[in-house]
């Protein structure tokens, strides 16, 4: 089984230097794409693979890049990867940043070549301090060797590469957000459109990539499209990073062909639940998607399927509700969270979120009533997409209108009995 | 007054945007690693070198989690309160803490040795409970282990 | 034009502009908060939410923000389904979980847009059952109070005051529901539009707080529309009473002048109507004892009318109606301008430059359509602040072009942030000192008076040969007249501003040169001039010899008598000269508002009407004659306008009866019978037989309270209401309810809609012209440019004479005004007399900021403390202008300075 992403990573070996990293076959994909592709041929490449988004929204890559205008000699253009991970059960980035940052600076400068930026960014959030260090010394090596700055072998193709940290806050992950951020300003949404691609960093041209999707661009331009679609047996291109968290007896984080079925993954990787707990549901890709339960297990982890199934494949990485965790606590611990991290922009969000939440800690609580689960489902039906400026508060009404209809018995136990039965 | 070491460390953030005000977020980090927090006289100081009202810049200041507009201990923990950790017992942890330190969520210890705060998902979900003291990512924690962490920091 | 379906049925509309000014354009009730016509749209408050579909069959559809959707051919939307109606409830609900519920001791209560919204979703339950989050409120300084709890966090008060009007200090802080619109800390906002804040809030979080000092419900006063006295940019208003106090001003739509803003002189500079100072009673200094009533006033001004040789002294804060009544009381020969000897020289250039065709004098709304703008002599925040407001928009509008052309409309304000970022229209600036407008400008000059007039010689030139050029300019200033020049001629809209304010001749004349350069046939380029007062341009239209030719006439015993109107002449004269004039005089009759000096001379006075108490017409500095209207009759009948007063001591003079006296309302049309420069001001409103279905204009709401009752303390039984002979409006509730025309429009009101978002129901399309077109008719004559004439008057360039300064009068958007200085809050933030000098020259004089240095200036000697201003020319010296605590000056004016023993 090939692991693309992880095969240069080891739990037991710290991060490749470029000179080991090159060694197995590193930067590989610059050589070609920079000496003996267009850009537009490498677009169409990834495009070809049909490699969608990892960041949650599992769009086309090539596609998106396909909608930067290419015909602009001179013109600034950005580059930036989205190493925001603030998404909660997430961990996955933090890998590939981590474990060999590297093949991420070779899949940007692939990229940036692709849309012709010659400036980029990583936007890395602020906890990952290891893998802040690791980025800092692998941009410095890749500069000393040549595979940034001017004339990348002697392509004719600049890229400057900075890392940018981030100061907290989950909006920073949205791609609008994370140009604001970029900017020095409130990191609060923008409008689409116009798309980043039109008009993003300072009014520039910008793609903004997830790391994962970005760390595929090696493989895909090495061993073409047509080894990337093949890497997986379903209905979505390549392999996946997954993650489970929660109270399974191996929780961690595995690469392994897209459409990999829940229950693989949980009973095989993760080796099944923790004696004495079972299993009730999960967030099969971070907090903003919807749960699925035990009719689910043999869902196959893509986008389709999980979408068929009722719910997002998100971020991949799959947080556990077990018997013995009171899923209104679980949401309501979800729901802080979103309204916490609320920019305060729209009105549905900024407002909504800290009613959400109010009032599921009150139920939390057995100060619950009977109408409370009216007002949770409106909110759910009218913060839905659209509704709300940018993603977060439709993500953040998923795990709940999900919620209420799976365990809506545990709800009105909560407002019967006027107490948790957890507690 | 910004310091020479700021300034300089500043500078160089400037010179790698567009425009001035563009490195005020760099700009707020920098000031908050040399001092801890940022304080009014801070703030005004550093929007008049980005040529920015006080106002402008503390609007973005104010948005941010992770930029100190009050005065912080010499250490700062931050404890992971979403979900995963949620499941895997957090609460416990925190709870252990106040024990410990004596103060909760928002608060610093009277001899401002530490800060407690609360922080979204540090993604490491799969070694739930997890918490961060300065740059140190402390995974798996139990309530046992909690008392020889801290004594790491002074 | 385009069909779009709404809930079925099709309308033509307007393609590319937003669904949600078109579904207001025709008429649907969509409730809003963060959009702002002016503003344009950012989709932050989700309240306008309206149904979208596919096509017609589809109908299921999608709710979309109707602000942030573009009007395209053959849409289908539907403002009524039930989902998007639900939707705007919840909104609502939403909003008001954190709401104080207020209303009752809200200042904004029935003229609040929240209110309004509310009622129109329909939301009247609160399901919200938990503890509402608080604010604490900031002192804001004299003009703005702040109640942060009522925020709805629309994002208009930041919006406005950064974006749109270049504020600093208010901000948002903070995030998620915790967010917070304020200062940094406590303190007096700085911006000089900070009081449309208490218009653009809309809900209670601003609010105007002179009016909080006397506070009445929009519906309880009782409202005129009016014309800004307080500058020469004319911007329409209006004003408020109740219990004869004029009570609150605020902006009345004009699109062609302010739109829908006014500046904060404008706004809160209105407490000299109910000032102290107010002249209350006729009196007859001659007579001992004192004498004032309206018998012996009459039998006095009798004897001197008939036997007196008596002449007229203008002004330029007085209407057109009264200075004309004046005029033809004193007669044409006797009728002279009260402005100074330079002032009439600037307006006697600008009018010749004006009145001749060859360039356009462009209104406000002009302007901010401009794409480059050059600016020579003025200081516009602080001598016409709404024109600065205009630049800047100009500036911040002209990089919307090139967001067109990747698909971003020009009313969405959300994308062309992020495209726009920093750039920014052309701006060249020349001013002695630094300037507010710096900031936006691509090249500022600091110079002198004579040396900024030589670079405009130098740019006219650049563009047409024949414009004269001046010798020996300076490398650095060539090239970038050079550079200026190049830049406004590639402009498809140029726009030159200059004005009065330094007092300087040459600056008219180079930026007429310019002007007349940049035009073509295709091109007219826009030369935009800055007047002292308010109706200075009318006076100068009105043409008249000098005061100094009056006192050449009164010493060589032409007249012995004065009649002195609306003008306090020691404010632009020098002291010595205006007591020369006085002392020829046997009797020196003066109509005044306030107590001044001159007032203080006077033998007789006699109190008139301000613009409050009177009705008039007047001429803004692009040439728009615009009608104010009375706003209330005076409990005081001495507080009569002027022009009645005037009127009628023409029986006093010619042995005239009473009743052969002209009806009041007259006066217009006769002026523009004599006087053909004025024809058309006559149409600037409906004269007083205007009525509708027979009625008048009401100038209370039709809720307005307590008429019965408000004045039973005095007398059980209710007082007749006054009639108003003069006007097509009513001093009560009663009249017309339907919307009247633009130029009679008290207020804006339509059901549903009680606050001044209402305007929306009264433009033709929302956003643009008031129905019926807006009120004003610009005088100046479209000539066709005939051929180019081209003044040639270079100064020499500035030398600094030894051991003295030229000295600059520098004006003070707070302070250097006659009549605002009596609002408190005003005269607090006037600044404090200083001699602002170089760098170079305090160092010479030894002195520090805030140092006393001696000045001495014409016969007056004063101790200033120094504030030192780097980018001053040596050699140049400033001062406040018209600062109450400084004596008027001839201009231009040398003075030494000197460090006091
Ligand atoms: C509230 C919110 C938070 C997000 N956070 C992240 C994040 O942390 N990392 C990420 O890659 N994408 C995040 N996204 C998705 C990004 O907006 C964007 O779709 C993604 O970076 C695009 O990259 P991709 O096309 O490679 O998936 C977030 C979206 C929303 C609405
Ligand atoms: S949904 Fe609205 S308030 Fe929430 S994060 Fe997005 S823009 Fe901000
Ligand atoms: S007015 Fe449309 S979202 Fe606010």
């Amino acid at each position: 089984m090939e692991m693309p992403l992880t095969q240069h990573i080891s739990s037991n070996r710290p991060a490749l230097h470029l000179k080991d990293y090159t060694s197995v076959g590193g930067y590989q994909s610059v050589h070609k794409a920079l000496q003996s592709l267009t850009p537009q041929e490498v677009t169409k490449m990834v495009q070809d693979s049909d490699l969608k988004g990892r960041g949650g929204a599992g769009f086309n890559t090539g596609m998106k890049w396909s909608f930067v205008p290419m015909n602009t000699t001179g013109q600034t253009k950005y580059l930036i990867a989205n190493a925001d991970e603030m998404e909660p059960g997430t961990f996955k980035d933090r890998l590939l940043l981590e474990g060999n940052p590297h093949q991420l600076i070779e899949g940007m400068i692939v990229s940036a070549y692709a849309i012709q930026a010659n400036i980029s960014y990583i936007f890395l959030r602020w906890a990952y301090k290891k893998a802040a260090r690791l980025i800092q010394t692998a941009i410095h090596e890749a500069y000393a060797a040549g595979y940034l700055g001017k004339n990348i072998l002697g392509s004719g193709f600049n890229l400057e590469m900075h890392l940018h940290t981030g100061v907290g806050r989950y909006i920073c992950g949205e791609e609008t957000a994370l140009l604001n951020a970029l900017e020095g300003k409130r990191a609060t949404p923008r409008t689409k459109p116009p798309f980043p691609q039109v008009s993003g960093l300072f009014g520039k041209p910008t793609i903004v990539n997830n790391v994962e999707t970005l760390c595929n661009i090696p493989h895909i331009v090495n061993n073409g499209p047509d080894w990337f679609r093949g890497l997986s047996p379903g209905s979505d291109a390549g392999t996946k990073l997954y993650g489970i968290s929660g109270r399974v007896n191996r929780p961690g984080l595995w690469e392994l062909p897209m459409g990999t079925t829940m229950r693989e993954l949980i009973e095989t990787h993760a080796g099944g639940m923790k004696k004495d707990f079972r299993f009730r549901a999960a967030l099969p890709g971070g907090a903003s998607t919807d749960f699925l339960v035990e009719e689910h297990l043999d869902v196959k982890m893509d986008y389709q399927s999980v979408s068929a199934a009722g719910s997002r494949l998100g971020t991949g990485t799959m947080i556990i509700l077990d018997d013995q965790t009171c899923p209104v606590g679980f949401i309501h611990n979800l729901e802080h969270f979103f309204a916490q991290e609320s920019c305060g922009w729209c009105t549905p969000c900024r407002e909504g979120l800290p009613w959400t939440e109010k009032i599921l800690l009150s139920i939390e609580n057995g100060e619950g009533r009977q109408e409370d689960l009216d007002l949770l489902a409106m909110h759910t039906r009218y913060m839905g997409p659209g509704n709300t400026f940018c993603a977060l508060a439709p993500g953040a009404m998923e795990p709940l209108q999900s919620g209420l209809k799976y365990f809506r018995a545990d709800f009105e136990r909560h407002i019967n009995e006027k107490n948790c039965p957890w507690r | 007054m910004l310091s020479p070491d700021e300034i300089r460390k500043i500078n160089h953030e400037i010179a790698l945007v567009p425009v001035r005000k563009a490195a005020c977020i760099e700009a707020l980090k920098i000031v908050q690693q040399h001092r801890g927090w940022i304080s009014d006289d801070s703030l005004r100081a550093i929007a008049a070198y980005l040529e920015m009202s006080a106002e402008e810049l503390d609007s973005v200041a104010t948005f941010y989690n992770l930029i100190f507009r009050k005065p912080v201990g010499r250490n700062i923990i931050l404890m992971c309160d979403s979900i995963s950790c949620y499941v895997m017992g957090y609460r416990e942890v925190y709870e252990k803490l106040q024990v410990l330190l004596n103060i909760r969520f928002g608060e610093t210890t009277p001899d401002a040795r530490f800060t407690l705060l609360p922080n979204a998902c540090l993604g490491s979900c799969d070694h739930a409970p997890v918490l961060m003291i300065n740059e140190d990512t402390y995974r798996g924690l139990t309530i046992e282990k909690l008392e020889e962490i801290l004594q790491e920091y002074k | 034009m385009a069909i779009i379906y709404i809930d079925h049925k099709a309308y033509e509309v307007t393609p590319g502009k937003n669904v949600l000014e078109t579904c207001l354009t025709l008429g649907f009730n969509l409730p809003y908060f963060c959009w702002h016509p002016a503003m344009g749209s950012v989709g932050a408050c989700r309240q306008c939410a309206v149904k979208l579909f596919k096509d017609e069959e589809d109908t299921k559809g999608r709710i979309v923000m109707s602000c942030m959707e573009m009007v395209k051919e053959g849409m289908f939307l539907s403002v009524e389904d039930p989902a998007a109606k639900a939707f705007r409830a919840q909104v609502i609900e939403w909003l008001m979980t954190n709401h104080p519920h207020d209303c009752a001791v809200c200042d904004e209560g029935g003229a609040c847009h929240l209110q309004d919204m509310t009622v129109m979703t329909g939301h009247t339950y609160r399901r919200f059952q938990y503890q509402k989050r608080s604010y604490k409120n900031q002192y804001l300084g004299p003009f703005i109070h702040h109640e942060m709890n009522r925020c709805i966090q629309c994002y208009r008060c930041v919006r406005f005051y950064k974006d749109y009007a270049g504020g600093k200090d208010l901000d948002v802080f903070a995030a998620h529901n915790h967010v917070y619109f304020g200062r940094a800390e406590d303190g007096i906002l700085e911006n000089e539009f900070s009081g449309n804040l208490a218009e653009v809030c809309p809900t209670g979080v601003f609010t105007d707080k002179t009016l909080k000092a006397h506070y009445t419900r929009k519906w309880d006063m009782t409202m005129a529309p009016s014309i800004c006295q307080h500058c020469s940019l004319g911007c329409n208003i209006i004003a408020g009473e109740r219990y004869g106090e004029l009570r609150q001003i605020t902006s009345r739509f004009n699109a062609e002048v302010n739109g829908y803003f006014i500046c904060d002189r404008g706004r809160f500079g209105y407490e000299f109507v109910n000032s102290k100072n107010r002249i209350q009673q006729p009196l007859i200094r001659t007579k001992v004892p004192d004498t004032n009533d309206k018998q012996n006033l009459y039998q006095h001004l009798k004897k001197i009318l008939s036997t007196h040789k008596v002449m007229g002294i203008a002004s330029p804060r007085a209407s057109l109606e009264a200075n004309f009544a004046l005029r033809q009381l004193v007669g044409s020969t006797n009728f002279y301008h009260g402005i100074s000897e330079t002032e009439a020289r600037l307006m006697r250039s600008i009018l010749q430059t004006l009145g001749s065709g060859q360039v356009q004098s462009p209104s406000l709304k002009e302007i901010e359509a401009a794409d480059a703008i050059l600016i020579l002599g003025e200081d516009l925040h602080n001598s016409a602040p709404m024109m600065a407001l205009a630049v800047r928009q100009a500036i911040r509008k002209a990089p919307f072009e090139a967001a067109q052309q990747i698909g971003i409309p020009s009313w969405h304000d959300a994308a062309l942030l992020g495209f726009t970022q920093d750039k920014k229209g052309t701006l060249f600036i020349a001013y002695p000192t630094k300037t507010k407008l710096d900031e936006l400008a691509a090249n500022t000059m600091h110079r002198a008076p004579d040396d900024i007039a030589r670079i405009g010689y130098a740019i006219a030139n650049m563009l047409n040969p024949l414009s004269p050029s001046p010798e020996d300019i300076g490398q650095d200033d060539l090239k970038l007249a050079k550079r200026i020049a190049g830049i406004i001629k590639q402009a498809e809209r140029p726009l030159i501003i200059c004005g009065t304010s330094l007092c300087h001749e040459a600056l008219i004349k180079a930026a007429t040169n310019i002007a007349v350069a940049l035009g073509t046939k295709e091109k007219k380029a826009g030369l935009s001039f800055v007047v002292p007062e308010c109706n200075s341009m009318g006076l100068a239209m009105m043409e008249a010899p000098s005061l100094m030719q009056a006192a050449e006439a009164l010493k060589k015993g032409e007249a012995d008598t004065l009649i002195v109107l609306e003008n306090d002449l020691y404010r632009g004269t020098q002291k010595k000269d205006i007591d020369d004039l006085f002392s020829y005089c046997k009797e020196l009759i003066v109509l005044d508002h306030l107590h001044n000096e001159t007032t203080g001379k006077a033998s007789v006075l006699i109190p008139v009407a301000t613009f409050a108490e009177a009705e008039g017409t007047m001429v803004n500095n692009e040439g728009r004659a615009q009608r104010f209207f009375q706003v209330f009759d005076p409990k005081n009948e001495n507080f009569r306008e002027s022009w009645r007063w005037l009127d009628e001591f023409k029986q006093f003079k010619n042995g005239v009866n009473p009743e052969d006296l002209a009806a009041p309302g007259n006066l217009i049309t006769t002026l523009v019978a004599l006087m053909p420069q004025f024809k058309g001001a006559e149409t600037a409103a409906p004269d007083a037989g205007f009525r509708i279905n027979g009625q008048k204009i009401p100038r209370e709401p039709h809720r307005y309270s307590g008429r019965t009752a408000m004045l039973a303390n005095i007398n059980v039984s209710e007082p007749k209401p006054s009639e108003d002979q003069n006007s097509a409006l009513s001093f009560t509730m009663e009249g017309y309810r339907g919307m009247p025309p633009a130029p009679l429009t008290p207020f804006f009101w339509a059901p549903g809609w009680n606050s001044g978002q209402s305007v929306n129901k009264y433009q033709e399309e929302v956003g643009g012209a008031l129905q019926g077109g807006n009120p004003g008719k610009k005088l100046f004559p479209e000539i066709p440019v005939a051929g180019k004439t081209f003044l040639n008057d270079i100064p020499p360039a500035f030398t600094p004479l030894p051991g003295e300064w030229l000295m600059l009068p520098l004006s003070h958007i707070f302070g250097s005004e006659e009549l605002s200085i009596y609002t408190p809050g005003i005269a607090e933030r006037a600044p404090r007399p200083y001699l602002a000098i170089s760098k170079n020259d305090a160092k010479r004089l030894k002195v520090l900021d805030e140092e006393i240095l001696q000045l001495q200036l014409q016969d007056q000697i004063y101790q200033l403390p120094v504030l030192i201003k780097e980018e001053l020319p040596d050699g140049l010296a400033g001062i406040p202008h018209h600062i109450p605590e400084l004596t008027a000056i001839a201009w231009p004016a040398n003075g030494i300075l000197t460090k006091p023993k």
